[in-house]
């Protein structure tokens, strides 16, 4: 995949969730605080997006830390 | 495979939208938006020869080409409209998923992708140019080019009506945005741009769908709650057995039996659509070896698997806590809600805030997928098996390789405003959308007798392949006007006047692709073959397929095909 050249795709995946993992910690938090600002849902006690968003969250950061593009041209430069 | 979705006149007539977004949901979608041209962007400056335009350099890892193989078919109403058959039909809509998928992706891998491969070909029909001359070629791209366009109008218009209902957007809003967009990464980057948004997409399909069956498993007691409550709501109908019930059409809810699943579905459909459909195989002939283009489809089979967990799940939990959804048909009269909806109803159900943007942007990831799909499928078909042969037959001469890259880029262009065109005719003349599904089984199970037979058969001659091709078609489009003029046509082609749509187009698909192979056999027999020195790199027994037993076994395709194929058998056992 013009590995050679190009920033990887897992970088950009992994951009992606990062971002979209803080928007939906930080969306959901208010219903951990406050019973009313709960969302209309079913089985909303168990706070599915604040978990959600966290597990997005770290697996982003995973994959950004992973294939940062600075690590790649360093290997080439090495190698 | 494709489903276009039956719900778009429901859709239609919905007053006011399902899901009202908040700032984070919002927030999620644009930022989408943002991410898909950014890529589009960044990635044209890798896009210089023909090769890289409709090829993506063919340099693509297994891993991306088998995720964006699997992709580009995930999108086309794929969520919505499997969903919808879920809770419609019950688990009988996983056959679509597995054998109406597994088998034909691993057979792709493992004994065409070298002949496709080897061959050097940029497409199916070029395909046909180097087996059977440029009659069979034009054939099938003039049908694929026609096909395609049509499937991205259809595909279009009913995101935007989908995009009305679940959050009120305009129709006009949603068509253009959503082209424009896919027109901007596309012409841009081409393939390799389709391809990387491809994989994106993937990603943010599971991301923003994977939480709706385990909230919905979590609120009626996982899968053996799901099967009670089924029975508890509709006590006379069998929504949870994949094969038990396919003895007859009587006896289950989509009127077929196990011959249209196993033959129609399972071998002609499922191998038309998944081994010679240039929609999804152009993705594997962008992998960078000839291995990575065989894993390529096996891995996307792994995937494949997977995805009714995402699709056919939530539409089976519907059936558990929100029984009385109604069809389309009497959801226009009553005003009630319809099946078709159900995704979106279970998105409203379980998502809370910023969870719901990222379940909408998997819809509009999906939708755009399959748009992308479509438009490179086609301008690639447009540009060497179409313009490409007239230009020369005009001109005399060949052009250079930017030439072509230039004609891609304004295909791109013209194929997504012909797109919008269709889309909105579609809107004027709604039964198109069920004609699209015939158009579909016209072209490709006949397409695929072809191909397989040029592939597999050395004695298949340029003539026979020309005729097989037409008369498969011709009867298929034969079978479906006879049926619409006189329905008791339906019991001689499907065997039962029982027999309801889905078997009707399973039966003609199976018919169309024996006529197919009839005529070809016939006429091949008749008229002289090509010698074998012309069928090298083209056909099993001319051509030297590279070994792989020098590699370990975990690195050789034939030992994940079986591995997949193990996994395959043992949901059908599990499921029985």
């Amino acid at each position: 995949m013009h590995e050679d050249h190009c920033i990887s795709i897992w970088f950009f995946i992994g951009s992606l969730l990062t971002v979209y993992g803080f928007i939906i910690v930080i969306a959901s938090l208010p219903a951990v605080f406050s019973a009313a600002a709960q969302p209309h849902v079913v089985l909303a006690q168990l706070h599915a997006g604040l978990w959600w968003g966290a597990a997005l969250l770290l697996l982003g950061i995973f994959y950004v830390i992973t294939y940062w593009p600075a690590k790649k041209d360093q290997q080439h430069s090495e190698s | 495979m494709i489903q276009l979705c039956s719900c778009v006149p429901a859709v239609l007539l919905a007053s006011s939208s399902i899901i009202s977004l908040g700032w984070a949901d919002v927030l999620i979608i644009v930022i989408y938006f943002a991410m898909v041209l950014g890529i589009g962007y960044y990635l044209s400056r890798f896009t210089k020869t023909g090769d890289d335009f409709f090829l993506a350099g063919r340099k693509m890892t297994m891993w991306i080409a088998g995720l964006a193989f699997i992709s580009a078919n995930l999108g086309s109403l794929e969520l919505m409209g499997w969903a919808a058959s879920a809770y419609q039909y019950g688990i009988l809509a996983a056959h679509w998923y597995w054998i109406g998928a597994i088998p034909a992706m691993l057979f792709l891998g493992i004994v065409m992708m070298p002949f496709y491969y080897i061959s050097r070909t940029h497409s199916v029909p070029g395909y046909l140019k180097l087996r059977f001359g440029e009659s069979s070629r034009m054939l099938a791209a003039i049908s694929f080019a026609f096909m395609t366009i049509l499937m991205s109008g259809v595909n279009m218009f009913s995101m935007a009506l989908v995009m009305k209902v679940i959050i009120g957007w305009d129709i006009n809003f949603s068509i253009w945005v959503s082209s424009i967009t896919v027109l901007v990464y596309v012409a841009l980057g081409g393939l390799l741009s389709a391809m990387f948004n491809e994989v994106v997409q993937f990603v943010l399909i599971w991301a923003g769908a994977l939480l709706i069956p385990i909230i919905g498993l979590m609120e009626v007691g996982g899968w053996k709650g799901v099967i009670a409550r089924i029975h508890e709501n509709f006590p006379h109908g069998d929504y949870t057995h994949l094969w038990s019930t396919l003895g007859h059409f009587r006896d289950n809810p989509m009127g077929i039996n196990w011959v249209g699943i196993v033959f129609g579905l399972g071998f002609i459909i499922s191998f038309g659509y998944w081994t010679t459909d240039f929609l999804v195989v152009q993705r594997v002939l962008s992998a960078k070896d000839l291995r990575s283009a065989k894993m390529s489809p096996i891995i996307g089979a792994a995937f494949k698997m997977l995805v009714p967990f995402i699709v056919i799940l939530p539409g089976l939990i519907g059936l558990a806590v929100m029984p009385g959804l109604v069809g389309q048909d009497q959801a226009a009269a009553s005003g009630a809600a319809s099946y078709n909806e159900i995704l979106p109803l279970m998105m409203a159900r379980y998502l809370g805030p910023g969870l719901l943007g990222l379940g909408i942007t998997a819809l509009i990831a999906g939708f755009m997928s399959g748009m992308a799909g479509n438009i490179t499928a086609f301008s690639t078909v447009w540009t060497y098996d179409i313009y490409k042969p007239i230009h020369l037959a005009l001109t005399g001469k060949e052009v250079d390789d930017k030439h072509y890259v230039s004609m891609g880029r304004w295909a791109t262009i013209v194929g997504i405003f012909v797109s919008i065109g269709t889309a909105y005719l579609v809107e004027h003349a709604a039964s198109i959308m069920d004609y699209v599904q015939a158009l579909f089984s016209f072209f490709i199970a006949p397409l695929y007798g072809t191909v397989i037979l040029g592939m597999l058969w050395k004695r298949a001659t340029p003539a026979g392949g020309f005729w097989g091709l037409l008369a498969g078609t011709l009867s298929s489009i034969g079978m479906w006007a006879w049926v619409r003029l006189d329905p008791r046509a339906l019991s001689i082609i499907a065997g039962s006047p029982d027999a309801k749509a889905m078997a009707e187009d399973m039966y003609r698909a199976l018919w169309s692709w024996l006529i197919c192979v009839a005529v070809t056999v016939l006429v091949s027999l008749a008229t002289r073959p090509k010698p074998e020195a012309e069928l090298v790199g083209l056909v099993r027994g001319c051509t030297e397929i590279p070994s792989e037993g020098h590699l370990p076994l975990v690195k050789r395709p034939i030992f994940w095909a079986g591995v997949v194929f193990a996994a395959f058998l043992v949901l059908q056992i599990i499921f029985w």
